[in-house]
């Protein structure tokens, strides 16, 4: 695979995911259990937006074909997106957006970590200042974890279901292809796959505080590395996509 | 006899345009009229959310889409700095809440309306924010120190707000026609609504007495919704907007705009319940504060223990 495609798809995968988890977690706006939470996921939609339309712009100059970070979170269709599936599943109750939220920034945490010594200034630049907000997130879900899951049998139940439920969709998260070694092997990106170790051990170590247990192993989804989605993807597209769908000649 | 004292030291306090602090000495009326006034205003803002959240999803562009939400977090802040200042009062945030459920609290008119299209964010920080700030640049002169502290924060990021909704309108008026009439739509829709931000005419508004009497009102309804309709006529001009108002004339003589008699048959409809939204918005209101109890009391229950556990 040639350099440039390589950089480029994995550019598109790392500003799908926050795009498309952004977009999740901004329908929370009004929904939450108290303003503060309200405020404190809507914030962390920002904080996702702005790292998609950074990530979104570099895979727009590195195609080059004169496209900006707009058509390339506009005009593609979900063949096109490369999200892992977590990301794109509806905000069920609070839990289980914390739960998605625990999954996700704990395999940001340390993604990112790595992806701050890229050998691309750019994505290194990036990293920097996404470490800092994805930190933040850590601490909320892995706060939410423990309050909610030593509590009362209700509260962990529901915990625990969420942490249930979503496992099926981590696997995914490691999963290591030719764009991966290819980045890995020129120091450009970390390899998802020698993540899942400390990933799962951090995990142990939040679960246990919060008296929960780790689901045990099963089979894993796939498919986003292919552009293969659960059904949500397409609804969010239909959404988030419709006034530049609608009105393909205008300007915002 | 002791009461009269502190009338009068309330009463000097007043005369003088010095703050009343939460600590002070306060009549009754005084303090009920402040927690009436704060928890509505606090109210609209967590309501307000609503119209504007309806479009994060949709947002036309990343960065109208960010914006779009850091607007609607500015928003949420407010009625936390509210909420506290009406806490300063003696009422808790459950309570107010409680009463907002109960109808016995209300909250801006506005936000009763629906926001049909991306003009509609446009125009709710354009003209709904343009009329809130010309309402509290008036209150950061309020006599309640907590309530005026509160208002100056608040103004600062409202004026950033009304920019970013002109911005919008801006761009949709210079772009295609179908932005352009979508642009004109929003503003037909939201012009009227937004004349009845601040309230019945001076001579029928039932608060009006005490407010300024105590100086928690400065400047009468009339006179702030002149204020705001002659500084918006011009901006909409400029690009290219018409106000659906065929009496709206510049008048020479008093050097401001005449304009046409607002229906207060629909705003007193909406006030008692039947506007496009009343239902939608308190219902999602009290639908996500009741979904959301057992998150809460997890959250005071996890509180409790840690420290318990802190003080073994």
């Amino acid at each position: 695979m040639k350099h440039q495609e390589a950089l480029l798809t994995l550019t598109l995968r790392l500003g799908d995911n926050p795009l498309v988890l952004g977009h999740r977690l901004g329908e929370w706006c009004s929904k939450a259990p108290i303003l503060e939470e309200d405020l404190a996921l809507t914030n962390m939609a920002l904080d996702m937006i702005g790292r998609a339309e950074v990530l979104l712009r570099y895979a727009a100059l590195i195609e080059g074909k004169n496209h900006t970070e707009d058509d390339l979170a506009y005009k593609r269709g979900e063949r096109k997106f490369y999200n892992h599936l977590i990301v794109e599943q509806p905000n069920g109750n609070f839990a289980f957006t914390i739960a998605r939220q625990l999954y996700v920034s704990l395999y940001e945490f340390l993604y990112y970590s790595e992806l701050m010594n890229s050998k691309d200034e750019t994505l290194s630049a990036i990293a920097h200042k996404a470490i800092k907000e994805i930190k933040y997130h850590l601490k909320h879900a892995s706060d939410w974890t423990i309050r909610l899951g030593d509590g009362t049998d209700e509260r962990h139940h529901k915990m625990q279901e969420a942490i249930n439920e979503l496992w099926m969709f981590t696997g995914e998260l490691f999963e290591s292809d030719e764009v991966d070694e290819q980045m890995s092997e020129l120091g450009i990106a970390p390899y998802p796959a020698d993540l899942i170790g400390k990933w799962k051990t951090e995990l142990i170590d939040i679960l246990s505080e919060a008296k929960l247990s780790l689901p045990e192993e099963s089979y894993m989804q796939t498919g986003s590395r292919n552009g293969i989605h659960t059904e949500y993807l397409g609804y969010i597209l239909a959404d988030m996509q419709y006034l530049q769908r609608a009105y393909p000649n205008a300007k915002w | 006899m002791e009461n009269i004292d502190h009338q009068k030291v309330f009463d000097a306090k007043i005369e003088q345009d010095a703050n009343i602090e939460a600590k002070d000495w306060m009549p009754e009326d005084y303090r009920k009229h402040l927690i009436r006034q704060i928890s509505q205003q606090a109210h609209s803002e967590v309501i307000g959310m609503q119209p504007e959240g309806n479009w994060i999803t949709r947002a036309p562009s990343l960065r109208a889409k960010k914006i779009l939400l850091a607007k609607i977090q500015d928003e949420g802040g407010h009625g936390l700095y509210l909420y506290s200042a009406a806490e300063t009062l003696g009422i808790g945030r459950d309570e107010l809440i409680k009463q907002l459920h109960d109808g016995n609290a209300k909250y801006s008119n506005i936000f009763n309306y629906p926001s049909l299209t991306w003009a509609d964010i446009g125009a709710i920080g354009w003209l709904v924010d343009g009329a809130a700030i010309v309402n509290q640049v008036s209150l950061q002169r309020t006599s309640y120190g907590p309530y005026s502290r509160a208002m100056v924060r608040i103004c600062k990021e409202e004026s950033f707000h009304q920019r970013q909704g002109y911005e919008i309108m801006a761009n949709m008026m210079a772009g295609t026609a179908d932005q352009q009439e979508m642009a004109q739509d929003a503003m037909n829709r939201w012009w009227w609504p937004a004349l009845m931000m601040f309230g019945p005419h001076d001579t029928d508004s039932p608060h009006t007495g005490n407010a300024f009497k105590w100086k928690i009102k400065r400047q009468s309804n009339d006179h702030l919704r002149q204020k705001f309709i002659d500084k918006t006529v011009q901006q909409a001009e400029v690009i290219g907007l018409k106000i659906p108002d065929n009496q709206l004339k510049w008048n020479e003589e008093k050097k401001c705009y005449d304009h046409g008699e607002i229906n207060w048959n629909e705003f007193y409809e909406v006030i008692n319940g039947n506007g496009p939204c009343n239902r939608q918005r308190l219902n999602n209101h009290i639908k996500a504060h009741e979904e959301g109890e057992w998150v809460r009391k997890a959250a005071s229950a996890y509180a409790i223990k840690q420290k318990s556990t802190v003080s073994q």
